[in-house]
């Protein structure tokens, strides 16, 4: 098998597997990228966050993903969460989830 | 596999390596770039919060970018936590900032200013008559003052009689050091201009801060809140509530109080004057300096207008404008923070703008300003705008943001956590 065929294959099985997780986002790989950035003014760059901000480096997704609903639906008390999570998509959240999983750990 | 070749692959493989090594030196010598030939020339005006930020994410997201950041100041003084400053809460040293961290990521800091833009030539003249030549320019350049709009004002500041302290700095320390030196018994006046302004509560923030430092301080003393606006502006009844709880019998807020004149020591509003020991005006603001001797300003000759998609100015193609000198979009704040989010938004479009790429097409940006009312407790306002595709601007979504139920000591650790991180998300080196 020719070098670029494998690399076709290979992009082809990427972008099939994103867009399969990301419908309506897939078109941008930046996404995730940008939007978890509009998070590191209180939390840090990539969610390395200090002092009392709470990091998100590192954590799972699921963890994330699971916070902001609570924070969303009000099962989870906040000062300020429960007004910002409200302005961004659930699929946005799972964007912004999977980014910040993907970081490493928070430093100190 | 035969010896003689995997003894061929070997060389070849060696011979890439060094070839790659040499492409990387010479990256590293030209540019100070992260390898690879640079794909293009972005210089930042403006070492602010915008400017900072862009740099910064220009260099983390696009690696091989060549980045030239042109800022007066020898380092970042943080309007937001001056307030503290002049309640006597922090000290300079506290809300100042150097920009080690963005030279050492291979950002080439220029300390000057930037007196013309050529915006068909793709370059900027700085003050000693060199030239920046660019392929995108960022112009990040805050407010400066609409003088003419209140009589003697300017020269009774530049005499040092009247303080603004509305640019984070010796303006700053000049209003502390104004407080400290009045007896106890004396009046301070701050006046506050008609919206739009930078920072919407900050001023009252300041009549807080102020007022607190009086009531411990000096208690005999009265603090006049001259609001040319009908009502605060932002927090309405949070900060309300704050002037009745703790600083009754020392603040007293005037709505529609609009200066006209300095005098010596007197604001002259329309029907009265008003004598202050410590007299600090806010004047009214329009976009910075150079955003309006490039002719980029083009809404109510007070702001840049800008595609959101790109902060790319409406009226000069490949200069971009953030942060304070935008004319905002519905309930768009002019802050820091606000600024700091324009400036991602127009890092990740250069990058790919440099590229050849389409832009991203579904921006989001945020805003949360904390306002301390103790020195210790904090409310603060929030809001979410996502990029609307009909009406090409950013819009609150329905439902999200507001402000704080009542002002709490949680929030008071939280606002100096915020000024802390997004320090360092504009300076600190990756």
């Amino acid at each position: 098998m020719k070098s670029t065929s494998i690399a076709r294959i290979v992009r082809g099985a990427a972008s099939l597997a994103l867009a399969a997780a990301l419908p309506a986002l897939a078109q941008d790989v930046n996404l995730a990228r940008n939007l978890a950035a509009t998070c590191a003014n209180c939390h840090g760059t990539n969610g390395q966050a200090k002092g009392d901000m709470k990091p998100l480096a590192g954590l799972s997704a699921d963890k994330i993903v699971a916070m902001v609903a609570d924070y969303k639906s009000g099962a989870q008390p906040a000062t300020i969460m429960h007004q910002i999570s409200k302005g961004y998509t659930d699929e946005q959240i799972r964007l912004v989830a999977a980014y910040f999983a993907a970081q490493p750990a928070a430093r100190k | 596999m035969r010896a003689n070749s995997m003894n061929s692959t070997r060389r070849r493989l060696l011979g890439a390596g060094t070839a790659l090594g040499g492409l990387a030196t010479l990256g590293l010598a030209g540019c100070a770039s992260t390898g690879g030939p640079s794909i293009g020339r972005v210089v930042v005006v403006g070492g602010g919060f915008g400017g900072t930020t862009a740099a910064r994410y220009l260099k983390m997201w696009g690696g091989n970018v060549d980045v030239t950041l042109v800022e007066r100041g020898a380092s970042f003084v943080s309007c937001p936590i001056s307030n503290l400053v002049i309640g006597g809460y922090r000290q300079m040293a506290d809300i100042t900032r150097g920009y080690d961290g963005l030279k050492s990521m291979g950002i080439k800091v220029v300390q000057g200013e930037v007196t013309t833009i050529d915006v068909a030539g793709r370059k900027v003249r700085l003050a000693g008559g060199s030239e920046l030549p660019y392929d995108r320019l960022i112009v990040s350049p805050g407010i400066d003052f609409m003088w003419d709009q209140v009589g003697g004002l300017q020269s009774a500041v530049d005499a040092g009689r009247v303080v603004h302290a509305w640019k984070a700095g010796p303006q700053t320390v000049a209003f502390r050091q104004q407080l400290e030196s009045m007896a106890d018994g004396g009046v301070v006046a701050i006046s506050i201009p008609k919206s739009p302004y930078r920072c919407p509560p900050g001023p009252y923030e300041r009549a807080c801060m102020v007022a607190s430092y009086l009531k411990t301080a000096k208690p005999k003393s009265k603090l006049l809140v001259l609001d040319a606006n009908p009502e605060v502006q932002s927090k309405k009844a949070l900060f309300e509530k704050a002037f009745k709880d703790h600083y009754s019998g020392i603040l007293e807020y005037r709505p529609n109080a609009e200066i006209k004149e300095v005098s010596g020591k007197v604001a002259k509003l329309e029907f009265e004057d008003v004598r202050a020991d410590v007299l600090n005006v806010i004047p009214p603001q329009r976009a910075g300096d150079i955003a309006r001797t490039a002719g980029l300003v083009n809404i109510n000759s007070r702001w840049v207008g800008v595609n959101w998609l790109t902060m790319e100015s409406t009226v000069a193609p490949g200069v971009h404008v953030l942060g304070d000198a935008t004319f905002p979009a519905p309930q768009m704040p002019k802050s820091g923070h606000m600024a700091n989010q324009h400036a991602k938004v127009a890092a990740a479009a250069i990058i790919q703008l440099l590229k050849g790429q389409p832009v991203n097409a579904t921006p989001v940006v945020m805003n949360t300003c904390y306002s301390f009312v103790t020195a210790r407790d904090v409310v603060h306002v929030a809001s979410v705008h996502q990029y609307d595709a009909t009406d090409k601007t950013f819009k609150t979504v329905p439902g999200s943001g507001g402000v704080s139920a009542a002002a709490n000591q949680i929030e008071g650790r939280y606002a100096l956590s915020w000024a802390q991180n997004i320090w360092d998300d504009m300076l600190e080196a990756v």
